[in-house]
């Protein structure tokens, strides 16, 4: 009886269409959407997963997030360089600060200034250029996108693309000059400003002065530690907080979850594009075994059971199901690949893949649900109503 | 008559509707016999209980009272799963608007019962094309329903009412949809194709046209059988 079920539910194509595009919607909705938010929050902890030696990160105890600088002073360096099970420790400057750029506008960039000797903590990838080059005199180095963009130069002509920085080229940092020695590429941020390397003894020069400005002590430790015991250790030693990078990255995406907006707006767009999939393919699923109810009536008549019925509903709700929820994530795949070199935020995992499936699952499951409902109540004598 | 020569044996049937704020009887103590081979009849105003009687007769409507046996079985005392498959092996269908599916060509809706009979698609699809030949459209095989006449469509779904053989053909105005050439048509084929000494058949109707095609007429008012009368002299 399949291939009657699958023939009744493609015989009407303006429906059968109109149901596979619901859902189609409602999954490319449940996966685009997420798809973004996870994109989004990921950018919340771009910074702490870019950094990628320190196993360690010491910071004041009250901070909350990663841009929620607190200065330590200089000397929680050397406390914490001598706590037993450390390898290292390093400092890190982070801030922001204005660069004013050669139209005479000010943008402003995050600053990192790097350990001077062993320049810890610098860029993931160079493009141009090398970290070394940090050491040339008021060297920076500058990210790809900051440079082609925010920090780029005005173009000659009016309303023209900005001419990208290169290496070589300047710019004031707090009325400090700095001079771009190399190019890198950086996860994007969670507020997309340019980021900017320099040294930490160079970066404290920039920034206004203040007592405390060593933002992160970054810190290694030796070898078959265990790296929670380790961070305990220096929360009792120091009284700063001390996380794994897992731990701070956590931290980070916590605050951003708890205390914007950005999952409840998400969440609203998820959830009304599971309610507009579901009315959708849900109704027109059901008005569909509507219009075929006297077809199921003869079946039943001719002396097919209900359980054959429900299957066949079962087997039109999987159909559609599966065209509609591939159809969605394949859209939401190209839209993901042709935006991928955009600033849109954009993380598609498999556990979305999951998430969207149940969202389909459970409107395919509401609508047939529906329609069995009614084809069971069906009399069969139907058949002879006029 | 001899109970081993009845396909249809009805007592004292009764079947009210309850509409909720009104009870409606439809059938009101009907007493019918139809002998195997024979083509019946049933004749009589709108809403005399026709189309309930030969439901009950086909076993998709439980009557409240009385007694219905079908080649002798009693339909009424049958569980679910065997009434199902007592319809399935026994009774064919022919309806007024055909009820063929739409999206279906004529030998796969004539397929479908040889399907419910748990018969393979390839074979039942055989068949049936070789049913439609019989019925005169074995040209018209995978034609859909929205390319046949109307009277081409009552052949197929006369196909589709004697493909697995049934021995009780149930038919609810066959020729009211069509004119009577082809109304005429239809019943030459309905008695020449589905009657046997081992069958019979059913036919509700309004059309005088075909009266001639049947062996007796019943006569129905207000629930109950006025009178019976044969055809044959």
């Amino acid at each position: 009886m399949n291939h009657i079920a699958i023939k009744m539910l493609m015989g009407d194509r303006g429906k059968y269409l109109g149901i596979v595009m619901g859902l189609t919607f409602a999954s490319l909705i449940m996966t685009q959407q997420p798809a973004i938010f996870l994109g989004l929050m990921a950018r919340s902890y771009s910074f702490i997963s870019d950094v990628g030696l320190p196993d360690i990160w010491v910071m004041d105890s009250k901070v909350q997030f990663v841009d929620d600088i607190k200065p330590l002073q200089d000397t929680e360096l050397y406390r914490v360089r001598g706590i037993s099970g450390v390898e290292w420790a390093m400092p890190m400057y982070k801030g922001l600060l204005k660069a004013r750029l050669a139209d005479g506008t000010f943008q402003t960039c995050n600053v990192v200034g790097l350990d001077d000797a062993t320049l810890i903590g610098g860029p993931p990838v160079m493009l141009e250029g090398a970290v070394e080059d940090l050491r040339r005199s008021d060297g920076v180095i500058v990210d790809i996108d900051g440079a082609q963009d925010k920090l780029g130069k005005p173009s000659p002509t009016p309303g023209g693309k900005r001419i990208a920085l290169r290496i070589g080229d300047s710019l004031e940092l707090n009325d400090h000059r700095a001079i771009v020695v190399g190019i890198a590429k950086v996860t994007r941020t969670f507020q997309s400003q340019p980021v900017v390397y320099t040294t930490y003894s160079r970066a404290k020069s920039y920034a206004p002065k203040e007592r405390k400005l060593l933002s992160f002590v970054l810190v290694k430790a030796k070898p078959g530690q265990d790296l929670s015991e380790l961070a305990r250790r220096i929360r009792a030693t120091t009284g700063l907080a001390a996380y794994t990078r897992e731990e701070f990255m956590s931290l980070t995406y916590e605050y951003f979850m708890h205390n914007t907006g950005i999952p409840i707006n998400f969440g609203i767009s998820v959830l009304l594009g599971f309610i507009v999939g579901a009315a959708i393919a849900g109704q027109t699923f059901y008005n569909s075994t509507l219009e075929n109810l006297r077809q199921f009536g003869v079946l039943k008549a001719m002396g097919t059971s209900n359980w054959i019925l429900l299957r066949m509903i079962l087997l039109q709700a999987v159909l559609v199901g599966t065209i509609g929820y591939g159809l969605g994530v394949g859209l939401t795949a190209v839209f993901g690949y042709s935006m991928r070199h955009s600033i849109l935020a954009f993380k598609f995992t498999w556990q979305l893949l999951l998430f969207s499936g149940a969202g389909i699952s459970l409107i395919c499951i509401f609508a047939a649900l529906l329609s069995i409902i009614k084809v069971i109540r069906l009399e069969p004598a139907i058949v002879f109503k006029g | 008559m001899n109970p081993s020569s009845l396909a249809v044996r009805c007592q004292n049937v009764v079947k009210i509707y309850d509409t909720g704020d009104q009870k409606v009887t439809a059938l009101n103590g009907v007493n019918l016999e139809i002998a195997l081979g024979e083509l019946m009849m049933l004749v009589g105003p709108s809403g005399c209980g026709k189309t309930t009687l030969i439901s009950v007769i086909a076993g998709i409507l439980d009557q409240d009272a009385g007694y219905c046996e079908v080649f002798g079985e009693d339909l009424l005392n049958m569980s679910n799963q065997h009434k199902l498959n007592f319809r399935a092996l026994n009774i064919g269908f022919v309806f007024q608007a055909f009820n063929l599916l739409p999206s279906l060509n004529a030998a796969e809706n004539v397929s479908i019962p040889l399907i419910i009979n748990g018969i393979k698609r390839a074979d039942a699809e055989r068949k049936a094309v070789a049913m439609l030949e019989r019925v005169g459209l074995g040209a018209r095989v995978t034609a859909l329903p929205a390319e046949l006449s109307g009277g081409q469509q009552q052949r197929v779904a006369i196909a589709r009412a004697l493909v697995h053989s049934p021995r009780l053909i149930v038919c609810d105005e066959p020729t009211s949809s069509l004119d009577h050439e082809t109304g005429r048509t239809v019943m030459t084929l309905l008695k020449e194709v589905a009657l046997h000494n081992d069958r019979a058949l059913v036919i509700v109707t309004h059309d005088a046209r075909i009266f001639e095609f049947a062996d007796r007429i019943a006569e129905m008012d207000d629930g109950h059988i006025v009178e019976v009368k044969g055809t044959k002299g």
